[in-house]
């Protein structure tokens, strides 16, 4: 051999990515998720229009129809349309996965920005009481407050709030504590300006992006939970078209397996959505895995 | 099979004549989204047996790029994609990924900038010491783990046989970078390569290592190569050295002959851009600069790479020059002094002797009261508890601190990590409370005040600080940034006239007002630098503190910084609090220096006097440790060298706190604390054996 | 190291208590009146009947006073009555606990054998058809309702292909064995009863690798995450300086340091697997105490959950008192 095929084999001359590869590898999969969780919206904005039934309507007539080009993906035990269904219910897990996730992360933020901010009692309190619920298993404890408020989306809702809010005050707070000795910060200190100003000028809009990361990768996590209470009995009232409880209602149902296998097709789909976003806008924000 | 035994008989016949190590037309290329880079681009040298090369340039001249490439140790996106890397016969760039390991940390070895970071955190010294003998076979497990301790204690580790059973993190960085440097003895290689390796440690420690790498060249006739972008470090160690701009080499020759006559106008720039801790400080402060910045690697110009910022250019220096002999062992990349034109020589204003000579500045406000005066000024910081039912333990971080400034004069204020300095500059600036004393500025005591109640004399004091990277919102323009605290003070009032006064801002800091749109990340270290001076000056303050406003710069820049600071002191008559650690900039700048030592005032003295004639051993120490860059200076200079580590400021020493590390100390010392006293007409020192080192 | 694990453990057993507290509260302040929930509507429309029960349950008392009694039942293990089963909590959860631990451990089990070795090949071979199998099956695996995979896998394995055993944790027709520590395995084993150790053993494969499923991907991508932020230090260029092999570097300088956030992860996630069994044991009626969760909730049997509530809140204060501790072996900087 040669010495500089030696040379070129030593060096692993391996083909530079072009601009195109580069750009799927990094977007490729958010680009995705970003697509299911956009096609999921406009379905549940507009599911009266799709749907080709009445979510509602029983027809024991037609109970447990497989799924054929009358009833696309089926009927259930009270013989409504498993699609008809399914596009409703999405309208349940997107609300109830966008409002926990986002007011959680409002009230979380803000404590566990007073927090950091405040120093001192304050930050003591609000970060013990943190730290106290966060050690319960989530589920267990919102189960446990869904169950003392009673059945009910709002009821469920409110539920998994009073669980769903310590991470975001933990991260804020982190955050908060990291920015404050930041050079900048000082700086704004020295001119003068008064705590609002440098944290809501300063601080917050620095502190956003792994907000938006866990935000992001959380409303995927929303949506599993709120199906999983749904699944025992405490999320929605029947007959409201709802993902996890359309699971529970055919789980016995191994034979007529349309109608639980579609709807948990919609919440890994969906929730599968948000883990591409997320892990795209994780990848996205962190300079040091973007440097690659 | 024949080749190679060729090559083998040549090596052998050249005997120890050949060269430890032989680059040639090595180019490095980093592939990024924007384009290619060529990192190091064509660059060749050669290292003798025994010889320590040295390699200087600024931040992005590819002088750390070249390090890794000599041990193929860079990622992706770089490549090396032409050249040759002789070692001890070998191409390394040919060698397969077996034979290169055998090679690496055995025949090869590297130390690294940062020893906080380059010792794997969870694994026991010990381990991180012998794996490296075993692995290449030299020692057996048992040998390893003995000669382990050894090691340790040849580089200056205290208790080494303890240390081996310790974590890296009950280290301090020098005693880290002791233990980097065991690592790379640890096979007794033919060539040690050292990246910037004192580049995070204080001068004394600093002082320390290069000591130890000057003996392990000269005792155990180890080649180096030593990557800095400080003269005086190369000057103290390096037999030879490269000067690199722009990914190539530009000159190359003896460090002596270099540093005194340097024969290309980057290197020139590079050693005017400096002031000298030797060098009494001249009427006219303002430092030698070079316009611009080193080209846009993605965009370099078609002649000579320096040319856009020479101040000798001349018409060819359109044509790229070569690498050519100027003089005997002497080589640039100039087409001016390949022609046998000579640089200008600097003019060195001698010392002691003549400190006389250059009056000190007339500070007009001497006779008033001070502008601003610390008495008995206190601030610990609490560490966070290691459980709840631990006691709160407190870093000492300012203790006792008196201190005055008076109206138009700059007083520096130095010394090393830990010693309080920029805690002072934010209990001045009360970004921190102290918890005892007085902070007095223009007859108001602001210690004790809330930030309601300073924020009108905000206006008065700004503060510039130390990392250009982290001292500017990134999510606001730089026209935002300084608009407002004008702003918020009422001092413009309406868009125009907001504009007008930034733009006016962004001029006098010589930055094209333009660029007010533009947001931090698209400017340079020092550009960011002057932004953060714009905004100090925006409220028109009368007091500045500088919190090591160009420690993070390159030296180029840093003079332009210097000057800059100096000018705006003339225009707008500005008094200064300036800190750093680098002493030769304290003396050319400041008019009065006070040293720190663990949170205690050392020394107070004005500027020449205090490096001419410091009383406090301490002070003794921290100038002999600075090296300066000049290779016959440093070689005739006997320093001396202080011992050890600077104790804990979670338990400061009773009494003198440099008493541990001090060779007066008397029981005194420990039992005493000395009092600041005034030895000579504004000289004072907190020792009680003032003066008396010899 | 002593000091540091007595402070832990003191940490522990503060928020124990206040655990008690927010369980006590949400079960005394929900919206709703217990006593009227647990009495029948006649029964609650005389006001001199619901005043008696109320003094016979020391409801007419203070909050702080009924905290204290609530808590010294605690202290003598007395979690309430059960309104579904009309047995003790205590007893219902003793009962139940083995089946859900057996589960939960042998479903972590695997997920930490697949999932670790998988995220540090992911991490190695970063950005190769390798890592993007690796990314894919553990996305797939936390984004899958745990629930609805438990049915795909019963539909598929039971229902359709008849390959795998039904639901429950042995035949119905077998003769379960004598118990000792509730662990089907270890008392069949026990006992010798080989036959019934299989037929277990069997009944545990579906739903251990539906409680593995979600657990694999966390551990998947944090291994993967964790291992790469350790690749990028500066310590691994040194360990390449020093001529180590790839896999010694890998595994003995980027392992060490990347495993850390893995066990904070893991704890975590086996406590959940304990928790999180509701779904797995509601779907396979695992006689778990999950499926005794589910139950309970479904009766709205507020004994019940509470008491369960409580046991798995102590459960997870422990396993974080576990994972603080390896903490002082795993990383020295802890400790100091």
């Amino acid at each position: 051999m040669s010495v500089a095929g030696e040379a070129a084999a030593a060096r692993r001359i391996a083909p530079v990515p072009t601009k195109a590869q580069r750009w799927r590898r990094r977007y490729g999969l958010p680009a995705v998720g970003m697509f299911i969780i956009l096609v999921w919206i406009v379905v549940a904005i507009t599911a009266p229009l799709l749907s080709p039934y009445d979510p509602n309507l029983v027809d024991v007539s037609n109970r447990l129809k497989p799924p054929s080009g009358e009833h696309w993906l089926g009927t259930d035990a009270l013989g409504r349309d498993v699609f008809t269904r399914l596009l409703y219910g999405s309208r349940i897990s997107l609300t109830t996965g966008f409002v926990v996730v986002l007011v959680g992360a409002f009230f979380g933020t803000l404590l566990g920005g007073i927090a950091a901010f405040a120093r001192g009692k304050v930050e003591e309190i609000i970060m013990r009481l943190t730290d106290l619920v966060l050690c319960f298993p989530p589920i267990i404890l919102a189960l446990a407050i869904a169950a003392a408020l009673g059945i009910g989306t709002v009821n469920t809702i409110i539920a998994m709030l009073a669980v769903w809010w310590p991470k975001f005050a933990r991260l804020a707070h982190s955050m908060v504590l990291t920015q404050r000795s930041q050079e900048y910060v000082e700086a704004a200190v020295v001119a003068g300006f008064g705590p609002g100003r440098i944290l809501f000028r300063h601080i917050i809009p620095n502190s956003i992006g792994p907000l938006i990361v866990l935000v992001t990768l959380d409303i995927g996590n929303a949506v599993i939970t709120f199906a999983g209470l749904s699944f025992l009995g405490l999320g929605v009232v029947p007959p409201t078209a709802e993902w996890g409880s359309m699971v529970a209602e055919g789980r016995e149902l191994v034979a007529q397996w349309w109608v639980a296998t579609f709807p948990g097709f919609c919440i890994l789909s969906i929730v599968l959505g948000f883990n591409f976003l997320g892990d795209g806008v994780r990848d996205w924000l962190d300079p040091k895995a973007r440097k690659r | 099979m024949t080749k190679t035994l060729k090559a083998e008989l040549g090596r052998v016949a050249t005997g120890a004549d050949a060269p430890a190590l032989e680059v040639k037309n090595l180019h490095t290329q980093f592939f990024t989204d924007d384009g290619v880079v060529s990192a190091v681009d064509g660059v060749s040298f050669t290292v003798k047996q025994g010889e320590a090369l040295g390699i200087v340039g600024e931040s992005g001249s590819g002088k750390s790029v070249t390090a890794l490439s000599l041990m193929r140790l860079l990622d992706e996106p770089a490549r090396i994609t032409e050249g040759e890397v002789r070692f001890q016969g070998r191409d390394v760039l040919a060698m397969s990924p077996e034979e290169l390991r055998s090679v690496r940390g055995d025949r090869m070895a590297m130390v690294f900038q940062d020893p906080m970071t380059s010792l794997n955190p969870v694994l026991k010294i010990a381990k991180q010491l012998i794996e490296t003998m075993v692995v290449h076979g030299r020692f057996t497990e048992a040998e390893a783990s003995k000669r382990a301790v050894d090691l340790l204690g040849r580089m200056g580790v205290t208790a080494p046989e303890r240390a081996v059973e310790s974590y890296p993190h009950q280290f301090s960085g020098g005693m880290r970078q002791r233990v980097m440097l065991a690592l790379g003895m640890s096979n007794e290689p033919a060539l040690l390569i050292a990246d910037e390796p004192t580049t995070a440690l204080d001068v004394t420690i600093q002082a320390q290592i290069l000591d130890l790498i000057r003996e392990l060249n000269r005792d155990y006739g180890t080649s180096v190569v030593l990557i800095s972008h400080d003269l005086g470090v190369i000057a103290r160690v390096c037999h030879r050295t490269i000067v690199m701009y722009s990914g190539e080499v530009v000159e190359e020759g003896l460090t002596e002959d270099l540093l005194a006559d340097p024969r290309h106008p980057y290197t020139w720039a590079l050693i005017n851009a400096v002031p000298r801790i030797d060098e009494a400080r001249p009427l006219d402060r303002r430092l030698t600069t070079i316009e611009g910045q080193p080209p846009d690697p993605l965009n370099l110009p078609q002649g000579c790479r320096f040319a856009p910022r020479c101040p000798f250019r001349v018409e060819k220096c359109d044509v790229h020059p070569d690498l050519a002999e100027v003089a005997p062992g002497r080589k640039a990349r100039c087409w001016v002094t390949q022609a046998g034109t000579t640089l200008p020589k600097k003019t060195l204003r001698a010392t002691a002797a003549s400190a006389e000579a250059t009056p000190p500045r007339v500070i007009a406000g001497r006779d008033e009261a001070p502008l601003l005066k610390l008495r008995d000024v206190v601030k610990h910081f609490p560490l966070p508890k290691t459980g709840y039912f631990q006691p709160r333990r407190v870093v000492h971080a300012v203790d006792n601190v008196d201190l005055d400034v008076f109206r138009g004069e700059t007083v520096g204020l130095v010394g090393e990590s830990g010693c309080g300095k920029s805690t002072i500059a934010r209990l001045v600036m009360r970004i921190h409370q102290p918890d005892s004393g007085e902070i007095i500025f223009d007859g108001h005591d602001i210690a004790k005040s809330t930030q309601k109640q300073i924020r009108p004399l905000r206006r008065r004091m700004q503060m510039v600080f130390q990392d250009p990277y982290g001292s500017l919102n990134p999510r606001m323009t730089v026209g935002d940034i300084i608009a407002e605290p004008l702003l918020f003070h009422g001092i413009t009032k309406g868009k125009a006239e907001t504009q007008e006064r930034v733009d006016e801002l962004l001029n006098i800091v010589g930055l094209n007002p333009r660029v007010g749109r533009r947001y931090s990340y698209e400017f340079s270290g020092g550009q960011r630098q002057r932004v953060s001076i714009a905004r100090a000056l925006a409220v028109r303050p009368d007091f500045i503190v500088a919190d090591e406003p160009i420690s993070a710069l390159d030296v180029n820049i840093q003079a332009q910084i210097i000057n800059l600071m100096l000018d705006l002191q003339e225009r707008f008559g500005l008094t200064y609090l300036f800190i750093a650690h680098d002493l030769a900039v304290v003396r050319h700048i400041s008019d009065r220096v006070v040293v720190l030592y663990l949170g205690k005032v050392m020394e107070i003295a004005p500027a020449d006097r205090l490096f001419d004639r410091p009383l406090h051993p301490y002070t003794r120490y921290l100038l002999s440790a600075a090296p300066i860059p000049d290779a016959a200076v440093e070689r005739e200079r006997g320093y001396l060298k202080l011992e050890g580590e600077p104790p804990s400021s979670i338990s400061p020493p009773s009494g003198c706190r440099f008493r541990t590390r001090c060779p007066l100390a008397k029981p005194i010392c420990a039992s005493e604390p000395p009092p600041l006293v005034e030895h000579e007409p504004g000289h004072l020192a907190a020792c009680h054996f003032a003066g008396q080192l010899k | 190291m002593t000091r540091y694990i007595v402070s832990r453990l003191g940490i522990t057993v503060v928020m124990a208590v206040l655990a008690t507290l927010v369980i006590f509260l949400i079960a005394n302040t929900v919206p709703g009146d217990p006593v009227l929930a647990q009495l029948g509507d006649v029964a609650a429309s005389d006001e001199k009947f619901v005043a008696e029960w109320r003094t016979k349950f020391g409801l007419d008392l203070p909050l702080w006073q009924r905290y204290l009694i609530f808590l010294s039942g605690l202290v003598h293990g007395d979690l309430g009555i059960s309104i579904a089963s009309q047995r003790p909590v205590l007893d219902d959860i003793i009962q139940f606990a083995p089946a859900t631990i057996e589960l939960a451990t042998i479903g972590f089990v695997l997920a930490l054998l697949i999932g670790i070795p998988l995220g540090i090949i992911a991490a190695v071979w970063r950005d190769t058809w390798v890592d993007h199998i690796a990314r894919v099956v553990s996305l797939i695996g936390v984004s899958s309702p745990t629930f609805w995979l438990a049915f795909i896998m019963l539909a598929i394995f039971y229902g359709g292909l008849e390959i795998a055993p039904g639901p429950g944790r042995l035949d119905p027709i077998a003769l379960p064995p004598e118990r000792v520590t509730g662990l089907l395995l270890i008392d069949t084993a026990i006992a010798g009863d080989w036959e019934t150790f299989r037929d277990a053993a069997a009944h545990l494969v579906l739903p251990s690798i539906v409680q593995a499923a979600a657990t694999l991907g966390l551990i998947t991508r944090t291994t993967r995450a964790s291992m790469l932020e350790s690749i990028q230090q500066d310590y691994v260029r040194v360990a390449r300086a020093k001529g180590l092999k790839k896999s010694t570097i890998i595994l003995g300088h980027v392992f060490p340091n990347a495993v850390i956030p893995v066990v904070t992860l893991g704890g975590l996630a086996y406590a959940n697997l304990l928790s999180g069994a509701v779904m797995t044991e509601t779907i396979f009626s695992w006689p778990g105490l999950g499926l005794y969760t589910f139950r309970s909730a479904a009766a709205l049997d507020f004994p019940a959950i509470m008491g369960i509530t409580l046991v798995v809140a102590l459960v997870y204060l422990i396993i974080n008192l576990v994972i603080d501790i390896s903490y002082a072996f795993l990383d020295p900087r802890v400790t100091r």
